[in-house]
């Protein structure tokens, strides 16, 4: 049964909501650390609730969550030790809009701390993949993407992504995972990573589920201040689609996966991407980060120390404590890129990039309707493989998801194929707001 | 520019870090080898070009300036162990 038609049959009560909640618990209790809490009895309540009246649209619809976007009550740590225990007393805006509609939330996905990491290695509860265990489920939204593939039940993951922390994953458990146009969720309610490249998505086994969830959590929220009173455009036949051409530059097989799911394409290039995204993406969103991060000091939430010293000493010690190794390599660079004597030469200058970057996408966005290249250009990695990874080249993987993320592009990964019984992701890129594009086309390779 | 431990010990008091000898002596290494790379942007083409702060216009957001309800005090105190007759309690400023 597709989630469509479980909703249908939630509605004329020819299903039981408090049945599938049950089922789909169970799952997350068995998952390979897809999850860091398990909302049991508030999402069976729930479940009673809607199962006697099934209002809204998505009655009775269960709903994993990010662990860092926040749910009242429910420990909302971002993956990380320094805001364990944390419970919010409020709750993200799109999880009122989705519980408004009548969807259920039944707990924390496992990702990497902040967000920091593109393998959900950074974290104490290491999410592994429903293919192969031993494999990473990808990151930083690795236990939703890998809850997906994992279950049997209606599921919808929310997941978030500054730099590709949606697409990886989904690319890497060979699920459907939808980052929307900056600014089209509200990020109220989201613990930061970098305020100008994070945005709050949606992760289905289908396209079709993963723009359910898209419509429903979309628009306007006065609590954010970068939220667009724009709408998502009007569908629009594909004339023009195109792959890019230095994206190419992987594992030939990988590269045949993607192009047999696909006709009548132009090759394009786009070099100033490929060789400044990388640099510009970091500098910018540890910049951002480090200053995010600053909020963390053991006074008003998370882990604590006794009071003692001064409050340079006391803030220090806490900090030094309770964040991971990574988080404190990040916090170094970003408070580097953006110190005197340096801010103009990193910081500034990756904004000017930036710039660059958002005009080579918009002039190819002249032509094409569509911008296409494999979302990972490796399959999930085994974990022992990525214990050797050097910070640098773990950066170096985020190369084909980091562009569309630092230009605020809508963008779509889903499955493509296989190579050594791994899925491989395909990504298709669009114009801001030109979300429906990538569901027509993303449902016509579904359907391939 | 030199990439060195002081370097780093600076940045790190700036950041409220303090990274031990181990922690130091692992980042050094890597830190160089990144900002290594990350300094290739010095070569972008971008005379002439503004920054982006966001990818997509934004527009100031206000609203109408009245009273609405926010967190109990209970609530705003909930998650913190340092608290004292409904106030947050902060280490020693001066």
């Amino acid at each position: 049964m597709n989630t469509k038609e479980y909703l249908e049959k939630v509605k004329s009560k020819e299903v039981s909501v408090v049945k599938t909640v049950e089922k789909i618990l169970q799952e997350a209790k068995n998952s390979p650390n897809h999850f860091t809490a398990i909302s049991k009895s508030y999402a069976l309540e729930q479940a009673e609730k809607i199962e006697k009246d099934p209002m809204g649209k998505l009655a009775g619809l269960p709903v994993s969550v990010k662990d860092g976007i926040c749910v009242r009550g429910i420990e909302s740590a971002a993956g990380s030790e320094i805001l364990k225990e944390y419970r919010p007393p409020f709750s993200a805006t799109v999880i009122n809009k989705l519980e408004k509609e009548g969807a259920i939330i039944i707990g924390k996905t496992s990702q990497d701390e902040f967000g920091f990491g593109g393998f959900s290695v950074n974290t104490k509860k290491i999410p592994r993949n429903p293919h192969d265990i031993t494999r990473s489920c990808g990151g930083s939204s690795g236990g939703a993407a890998g809850f997906t593939a994992f279950t049997t039940q209606p599921h919808l993951a929310l997941g978030e992504s500054t730099g590709g922390s949606i697409a990886n994953p989904a690319s890497f458990c060979g699920v459907a995972g939808l980052t929307p146009t900056y600014g089209l969720v509200s990020r109220y309610g989201l613990i930061d990573y970098a305020n100008s490249l994070d945005k709050i998505g949606t992760i289905g086994k289908k396209v079709s589920e993963a723009f359910l969830g898209l419509y429903h959590i979309a628009g306007y929220d006065e609590k954010d201040s970068t939220s667009l009173p724009q709408k998502i455009l009007p569908e629009k036949k594909i004339k023009k689609i195109a792959v890019i051409k230095e994206s190419l530059e992987v594992d030939k097989e990988i590269k045949d996966v993607i192009l047999s799911k696909i006709k009548n394409y132009d090759i394009i290039s786009l070099p100033l991407i490929k060789k400044y995204s990388i640099p510009a993406y970091y500098l910018i969103a540890l910049s951002e980060a480090s200053t995010n991060l600053a909020k963390y000091c053991g006074l008003r939430y998370g882990q604590t120390l006794p009071l003692k010293g001064n409050f340079n000493e006391f803030f220090t010690e806490v900090r030094s404590k309770f964040f991971s190794k990574e988080a404190k390599r990040r916090i170094i660079l970003g408070t580097f890129a953006r110190m005197s004597g340096f801010r103009d030469a990193y910081y500034l200058k990756a904004l000017k990039v930036r710039t660059l970057i958002l005009n080579e996408y918009k002039k190819a966005f002249k032509k094409y309707d569509v911008l296409i290249s494999p979302t990972m250009p490796i399959i999930a990695p085994k974990f022992d493989e990525i214990k050797k990874l050097s910070p640098l080249e773990n950066y170096m993987m985020d190369i084909l998801t980091v562009g569309p993320n630092l230009a605020g592009l809508p963008h779509l990964s889903i499955n493509a194929g296989f190579k050594e019984k791994m899925p491989v992701g395909i990504m298709l890129i669009a114009n801001h707001l030109e979300e429906e594009k990538l569901r027509t086309l993303g449902e016509e390779i579904e359907r391939s | 520019m030199k990439i060195d431990k002081a370097l780093i010990e600076r940045v790190a008091r700036n950041a409220r870090l303090e990274l031990g000898e181990s922690e130091i002596k692992e980042f050094l290494p890597q830190l160089k080898e990144i900002l290594g790379y990350f300094s290739e942007i010095e070569k972008a083409p971008t005379a002439n070009l503004p920054p982006t702060f966001h990818p997509i216009e934004i527009k100031n957001i206000t609203r109408e300036d009245v009273t609405e309800k926010g967190l109990t005090q209970q609530e705003a105190l909930q998650n913190t162990k340092h608290k004292q007759d409904g106030y947050f309690k902060g280490p020693k400023t001066i």
